[in-house]
């Protein structure tokens, strides 16, 4: 720490007056989450002067996937929960929407509707046995529960089973339909930078505080007066539900619901996208996003044993950026402007 | 006043007695310090007041309620203000920060989503009122990590006073403090006793003496006696029990 070390010396200075704001700057993490979400925002007119089109159905992947790891973040990063069972909520949004599809009922609205009130309604319950545990036990009853919803949608022989539910139809919102790839890709960036956006006040605000307060000491957060449970499952439906939102999404690009969605397998993919792009950060989990599928999608071009290449890759960034591609830029800003700060 | 009461508060891990039938009270404006050799069941005791344990038998009252069986989080906001002998504060926001947040508990829920903390006057202003009680106003925007030990401990208190506490539960706030820091406490917590009443845990002697109205001496669990501080002093069965054949205070 560059603090100075109390001794004789008398401090030179009164402490400043605490700014309520501190200026605004450009710094190299602000930068870099500009530019990523700005070539994101590009990247459908980018597809069409290249004469790429499918570069648009492949980063409507990589936007809806980033926005479910900004969701999982919420209790990955904020609040050191690490549900190992998050696919489950991308599931119940896809099989919303494909359940409503296959009995006639494409109206958006009424899809989103549908799936955000079962999985509110299961984030709920689930989220109160689950955050009586904490730790490993945290990790395997949340990965539990996914399983059996796994094996549920198999058993909806009705509904594809093993095989999937065939969509016939996107979503149609009445103002806009999701028929047109570009309006699909723009719907979910835009729904991503809301996240973004509502997050980034989220962590600061007083149920942020609180959040936060927890993850490094519930303890004491009781101690002080804070009934922890309730706010823990607040931010745990919130998580959930950005999820289904993802899942939602997911079903509209693939035009698809399967069980797969919902495999212990994609749960994983979400906290490696979180760890490996920052978790604690706002923008990390997209960062995240975009490395995984991108270096996947190349990698699988190159050779079918991409993972083999993939995986001593991401244990190869995590161990020398610790926090994080993102959470590492982050923290060299608050590093610097520790030091840039009175006493420097 | 009585502020706390408590009585017959018995809790046993399989077939240790921690705690073995006690009674205790503390009077608004009191300080009253609970003193006992290493294992005499302090911190078991001040975990089962503030919640943390729950006894096997006997009540707890606060202020005439019955809060034996209310959780933690109700109990410090009917007015029981805890210090950990641990310094357990929140690392990653400065001074500041963290004493808004113990204000943030006692200022109604916090499902608000949107609005900053930092710039909430009301919040901030309490923080800063607490800080400058415990004196360490000038450290509000300092990172924790750069605060010395017995700072730490101030900050520790600061928090518990922005709580709004009636009754502080101080477990060891002298704890590995320097000579001075520990003389400096001392005179902080002098200056609380007509607002707060205190249930004292503490080893050094020299600063329960100077500070207890009255001191209980906690030996396996048991209260062996109870009095004011030239009584405790005087009384054979603490020396015997409790200081062996060293002077209690030299």
């Amino acid at each position: 720490m560059n603090s100075p070390t109390p001794g004789p010396q008398p401090v030179p200075h009164e402490a400043p007056p605490h700014s309520q704001r501190p200026v605004w700057r450009v710094t190299p993490s602000r930068l870099v989450a500009g530019l990523l979400l700005a070539a994101l925002a590009l990247v459908p007119v980018i597809a069409a002067a290249i004469g790429e089109p499918f570069y648009v159905t492949l980063f409507t992947r990589v936007v809806i996937f980033a926005l479910a790891a900004v969701g999982l973040n919420l209790i990955l990063g904020y609040g050191a929960l690490v549900s190992f069972g998050h696919a489950m909520y991308i599931g119940i949004g896809a099989y919303a929407v494909g359940i409503l599809a296959h009995h006639g009922v494409s109206n958006g609205w009424t899809q989103l509707a549908a799936a955000l009130a079962v999985g509110a309604a299961v984030a709920v319950i689930i989220g109160l046995v689950c955050l009586r545990t904490s730790g490993m036990a945290f990790i395997m009853i949340t990965l539990a529960f996914a399983q059996m919803f796994y094996f549920l949608c198999i058993s909806l022989k009705q509904y594809g089973g093993d095989d999937g539910l065939t969509i016939n139809a996107r979503s149609d919102f009445g103002l806009f339909s999701l028929t047109s790839n570009t309006v699909l890709y723009y719907f979910a960036f835009i729904l991503l930078i809301a996240c973004l956006v509502v997050f980034q006040q989220l962590v600061h605000s007083r149920f942020g505080m609180v959040l936060r307060g927890c993850r490094s000491n519930e303890r004491r957060m009781a101690a002080l007066g804070f009934p922890t449970l309730r706010y823990k499952l607040t931010a745990y439906v919130i998580s959930a539900l950005v999820c289904v939102v993802a899942g939602a999404l997911l079903a509209n690009l693939a035009k698809f619901a399967a069980p797969s969605y919902m495999a212990w397998q994609a749960s994983g993919d979400l906290i490696v996208m979180v760890v490996l792009g920052g978790m604690g950060t706002i923008v990390g989990p997209v960062a995240g996003a975009v490395a995984l599928l991108i270096f996947e999608e190349i990698l699988a071009g190159w050779t079918t044993h991409w993972m083999i290449v993939l995986g001593p890759m991401i244990v190869l960034i995590v161990l020398t950026a610790k926090k994080g591609l993102y959470g590492y830029l982050v923290d060299r800003d608050a590093r610097r402007m520790a030091s840039g700060g009175p006493g420097a | 006043m009585t502020l706390l009461a408590v009585s017959g508060l018995t809790k046993r891990f399989g077939g240790l007695t921690a705690t073995d039938g006690v009674d205790l009270t503390v009077e608004a404006g009191e300080v009253h310090a609970v003193i006992g050799p290493n294992g005499a069941g302090k911190t078991t005791l001040i975990n089962q007041l503030s919640g943390e344990l729950v006894p096997d038998a006997g009540t707890i009252g606060l202020n005439g309620r019955d809060i034996t069986a209310e959780p933690v989080y109700r109990r410090a906001l009917m007015g029981l203000g805890r210090s950990y002998q641990i310094t357990s504060v929140f690392p990653e926001f400065s001074v500041l920060i963290n004493v808004v947040l113990a204000a943030q508990a006692h200022s109604g829920h916090s499902f608000s989503f949107w609005r900053p903390v930092a710039v909430d006057t009301a919040l901030t202003d309490r923080a800063t009122s607490a800080l400058t009680q415990a004196g360490l106003s000038a450290k509000a925007d300092v990172s924790v990590s750069a605060l010395a030990h017995g700072e730490r401990r101030q900050l520790e208190i600061a928090m518990t006073l922005a709580t709004q506490p009636q009754l502080l539960l101080l477990d060891e706030p002298m704890a590995g403090m320097s000579l001075a820091e520990s003389e400096r406490l001392v005179r902080l917590l002098a200056s609380f006793k007509d607002r707060y009443g205190i249930l004292l845990v503490e080893h050094d002697m020299d600063a329960v003496f100077k500070l207890a109205d009255r001191i209980s001496v906690l030996v396996y669990g048991r209260v062996i006696a109870c009095g004011d501080p030239t009584a405790i002093r005087a009384n054979p069965d603490v020396r015997a029990a409790y200081l062996g054949d060293q002077d209690l205070v030299a």
